[in-house]
């Protein structure tokens, strides 16, 4: 019970936080034609969801939100279980797991679990 | 396609009363009791989450209680959770009736952690290991 308690707080803690990608990669993580729109001019957010997953659910609708009125800004929710080809060249593990692409589609960092407003916001402002 | 929304602080309730039922089953040693709360999974994982006795407790003594705006979520994650848990109280009676008290053990304390931490921490299991399970099976049948 503790075990899980403690888990569960260092779990509860982690989810949403944004890691940036591994600076070394440069090549785009997917093509627009995986993607199936064109990337965003200055940003894409790539949102992998699945069925059995209630915070997919909540992050689709906060980075809609979010995302409503900035034109340079593309948000995609891709069904993990459907592109399982790019889920696994990914590396994408739990859902929902949001990738932040440039406007060349390369990973600059991802959040794991659902993201809290101001990290998605603060996210999107560190994209050049 | 449109998904049944249900109260989500329903299935929640449940994970609550789970973990209790749960944990007197663990520190009691008691198969009858983790029989029961396998129906109660059976009902949640096949019928729906809403249709079992704990979802009727919640409708009918918690939810008149609570005034707040009722935040709706899909059906198919708790009836995922709800899946999970049959099949880990099918391993613990089946564990029990062969005379293996480790692994009954072992199964009832994996739900229970389970339950606990849906209970507690609002912990989305299908969100963890869905998609790894998907993986895993789509990768067995390729190299078959």
């Amino acid at each position: 019970m503790i075990l899980a308690s403690a888990f569960g707080f260092w779990f509860n803690a982690s989810r949403g936080r944004i890691k940036g990608a591994n600076s070394a990669v440069k090549a785009p993580a997917l093509s627009a034609a995986e993607l199936g729109t064109p990337f965003g001019s200055r940003v894409t957010l790539l949102q992998f969801s699945s069925a059995f997953c209630s915070p997919c659910r909540a992050t689709r609708a906060l980075i809609a939100d979010i995302t409503a009125d900035m034109a340079d800004v593309v948000h995609v929710d891709m069904d993990a279980e459907s592109h399982l080809d790019l889920v696994n060249r990914l590396n994408i593990i739990s859902t929902p797991t949001t990738l932040i692409l440039n406007s060349a589609g390369v990973e600059v960092g991802r959040a794991i679990g659902a993201p809290k407003r101001n990290q998605v916001v603060t996210a999107l402002a560190s994209v050049v | 396609m449109t998904n049944t929304l249900i109260d989500a602080r329903g299935p929640r309730f449940g994970a609550t009363l789970t973990t209790v039922v749960l944990a007197i089953a663990l520190v009691t040693h008691w198969p009858e009791l983790i029989a029961l709360q396998l129906i109660v999974f059976a009902v949640g994982a096949f019928a729906s989450p809403t249709k079992t006795p704990y979802a009727f407790i919640y409708k009918k003594y918690v939810k008149p209680r609570l005034a707040h705006e009722v935040p709706l979520e899909d059906v198919r994650p708790p009836k995922f959770a709800q899946l999970v848990g049959f099949i880990f109280t099918v391993v613990a009676l089946a564990a029990s009736i062969s005379g293996i008290d480790g692994l009954f053990t072992a199964a009832v304390a994996l739900c229970l952690a389970a339950a606990f931490l849906n209970s507690a921490f609002n912990f989305c299991l299908g969100c963890q290991i869905y998609l790894l399970f998907t993986r895993l099976t789509q990768r067995s049948n390729a190299t078959v």
